[in-house]
């Protein structure tokens, strides 16, 4: 330790500042007219490319040699099942699995954890899984992280897959951070690609950070399996076709516990308008709507197009409708087919969190409003009178 | 008992940008704030100790010497205590490093009650540590918190915030929690805890005050490793439109046509 340096080459520093600028870390600074490297700095090496007076080097020592741990092969994904039904992203993982499986030579194995379950395995091996391990007890009937990461652990380590992937859904966010620290290992979140390096076998995970405005792509290198969470709807499940594929029960064994936990009752919202994370479409609400009355318009038309409700912070804040639909940095990412942007003026903030949908609609009063900068399709207009007679048209074309 | 709140300090996200040409950030102007989320951690933890009239309330986090700043923002909301974790070490850790670091830490601090997190960070937008560290103090989490329904020495009952709803969850002590924005509203600082943040100086510790296991730590203990940054795909606005309402409706009509969703 340390295994890399940043090293600052003072006879050729200037102490221009122009590293100060580009660091997104924070993490370097000139003080009396050169530079300072902090404890922060995670050696990303933007800098010593932006330094015109090769004044920053970047020192690796050749690591010790580290050794792989041998034995994992395999694909892992982890299906998810909401209320009794397997959820979208549990499907759509399954085709990228694939991918990756082709890529390595290897086959899926999917791991099935809850209560009368045992119904989905066929549809999984259909979408494209060989193995289904099957964990079914009236004890996981309701998803409890600690028991449910106790099983992925034993099914990791009993199977020991080189990847494992998961969708970044609420359950995937608690779950496998926790198993990944059980284990030892390194953990992507929100993948949204993901290629296999020629050279190592090893898995590029692509993510996007700092709220979208950047992408990076990670490794995990000396540690297994390699795991990952994936964005839901990035990937597109595989048409459905009769295969052959196996179910391996695992029996579960309740564990004494130093603690306890359990889940005391479920609460579920509107239906299917709050799922916006594996909504088609999702229309969403702004400050433009301007009450929670007049949030019923919203709800019309979404209504209308079989979709989900969205709104932006403003909305949220002033009461109109619960955090459960707020979409943007501080609340959900979403990237449906279509997102329809009602009186949302699109701040930064908002944009993160809907800026990648397929296509974006914005329907807003202000023509200057910066929405329309990201809008595939605007609408300079009322909110109150579009929407009434589009949801006219939208009814003529049906038919109705 | 304490009440332990974990925050981070971050760039405000919103400025970074990345100069698609050059390949390289662009944070002219960027300010370090208090990761959002943990202003909702930190006022969740200083409510637990007024609705229960027990607990001492500890800031806790790790980063450059500078991060000094994000305690003294605790500590005028009206935490107890800061601590500041840095050490050279400590650099280049990933969520792993980072949640075990956090973890001995708190071993340290002694007999938790409840440990506060945010829902995640906006820099890196992960929600890995929360989660992480319950498995190194092997406790158990409820993330995304919405309400704390009820809270004593044994157990907490909280609702969680699930992609159809809420769940209710009870779990016993100590456990980690990460929260939601929905969950309250952070205060703004008093006068009086403007003043005791001028006059604080937080309590430092580096790798040698705690008990730590070099290979969990740093660059060394990071499992994870960035290879390579680029810009996303630049989204450019479509064409916009304007006329009478029935001239908008059929323009939007015949894009959903052409999408093939009506």
């Amino acid at each position: 330790m340390p295994k890399r340096e940043l090293r600052v080459i003072k006879e050729n520093c200037t102490g221009c500042g122009v590293c100060e600028e580009v660091c997104p870390y924070n993490a370097i600074e000139v003080i009396n007219g050169i530079a300072v490297v902090r404890d922060n700095c995670v050696f990303c090496g933007i800098c010593v490319e932006s330094c015109a007076f090769e004044a920053l080097k970047l020192y690796e020592e050749k690591p010790e040699e580290r050794t792989v741990p041998e034995g994992y092969s395999g694909v892992m994904t982890y299906a998810e099942v909401l209320n009794g039904e397997l959820s979208r992203v549990s499907l759509e993982i399954l085709s990228i699995a694939r991918e990756l499986a082709k890529r390595l030579n290897t086959n899926v194995t999917t791991l099935l954890i809850g209560h009368n379950i045992e119904k989905h395995a066929k549809a999984l091996i259909n979408h494209g899984a060989d193995k289904v391990i099957v964990v079914d007890h009236s004890e996981l009937n309701r998803f409890i992280d600690e028991k449910y990461a106790k099983i992925f652990v034993t099914a990791i380590e009993q199977f020991k897959p080189e990847v494992v992937i998961g969708g970044a859904t609420a359950v995937g966010r608690a779950l496998f951070p926790r198993v990944a620290a059980l284990l030892k290992t390194g953990l992507t979140a929100d993948c949204t690609e993901f290629d296999i390096e020629k050279e190592t076998g090893l898995l590029l995970q692509t993510r996007p950070a700092f709220g979208g405005n950047i992408m990076a792509t990670i490794k995990t290198e000396f540690t297994r399996p390699q795991m990952a969470t994936v964005r839901p709807r990035v990937f597109k499940p595989l048409t459905p076709e009769e295969r052959d594929g196996e179910i391996i029960k695992l029996e579960y064994e309740p564990h004494k516990e130093s603690f306890v936990k359990q889940v005391l009752d479920v609460l579920i919202t509107e239906g299917e308008t709050v799922n916006l994370e594996d909504a088609d479409i999702i229309v969403s609400g702004g400050r433009g709507v301007g009450s929670k009355e007049n949030f019923k318009v919203i709800f019309d038309l979404a209504k209308e197009l079989n979709a989900a409700v969205g709104a932006s912070r403003a909305a949220v804040d002033a009461g109109w409708i619960p955090y459960a639909h707020q979409v943007g940095q501080t609340g959900k990412t979403v990237s449906p087919k279509i997102y329809i942007a009602c009186g949302i003026s699109g701040a930064i903030q908002h944009q993160v969190g809907m800026r990648s949908s397929d296509f974006i609609i914005a329907i807003n009063k202000d023509p200057e409003a910066p929405i329309f900068d990201i809008a595939d399709l605007g609408i300079v207009g009322d909110l109150f009178e579009v929407i009434p007679v589009l949801i006219k048209e939208i009814k003529k074309k049906k038919g109705e | 008992m304490n009440i332990i709140v974990c925050i981070k300090q971050v760039p405000d996200t919103q400025d970074v940008k990345m100069d698609p040409e050059r390949g390289t950030l662009i944070r002219e102007g960027v300010k370090s704030i208090v990761n959002p989320f943990d202003l909702y951690a930190l006022e969740e933890g200083i409510r637990i100790k007024e609705r229960t009239g027990k607990g001492t309330v500890v800031a806790l986090t790790m980063g450059p010497p500078q991060a000094e700043e994000a305690l003294k923002e605790a500590i005028a909301m009206g935490v107890d205590r800061g601590i500041l974790i840095t050490d050279k070490a400590f650099a280049g850790a990933d969520t792993l490093a980072t949640s075990y670091t956090l973890a001995k830490a708190i071993e340290k601090i002694g007999s938790p009650w409840v440990i506060v997190c945010g829902r995640q960070a906006i820099d890196g937008d992960t929600a890995q540590v929360g989660p992480e560290l319950a498995a190194w103090l092997d406790v158990p989490q409820i993330t995304y918190v919405s309400k704390i329904l009820e809270i004593d020495e044994k157990r907490i009952k909280a609702e969680r915030l699930t992609d159809y709803g809420y769940d209710v969850v009870e779990a016993t002590v100590p456990c980690v929690i990460t929260v939601n924005k929905e969950i309250n509203e952070p205060r703004l600082p008093s006068l009086r805890g403007m003043m005791k943040a001028k006059r604080f100086k937080p309590e430092i510790w580096d790798s040698s005050s705690m008990d730590v296991d070099r290979k969990y730590i740093g660059l060394e203990g990071s499992p994870t490793r960035v290879i390579k940054i680029f810009a996303p795909p630049q989204k450019i606005g479509g064409q916009k439109h304007e006329g009478t309402p029935e001239e908008l409706a059929k323009i939007i009509v015949k894009k959903f046509e052409e999408l093939k969703i009506i």
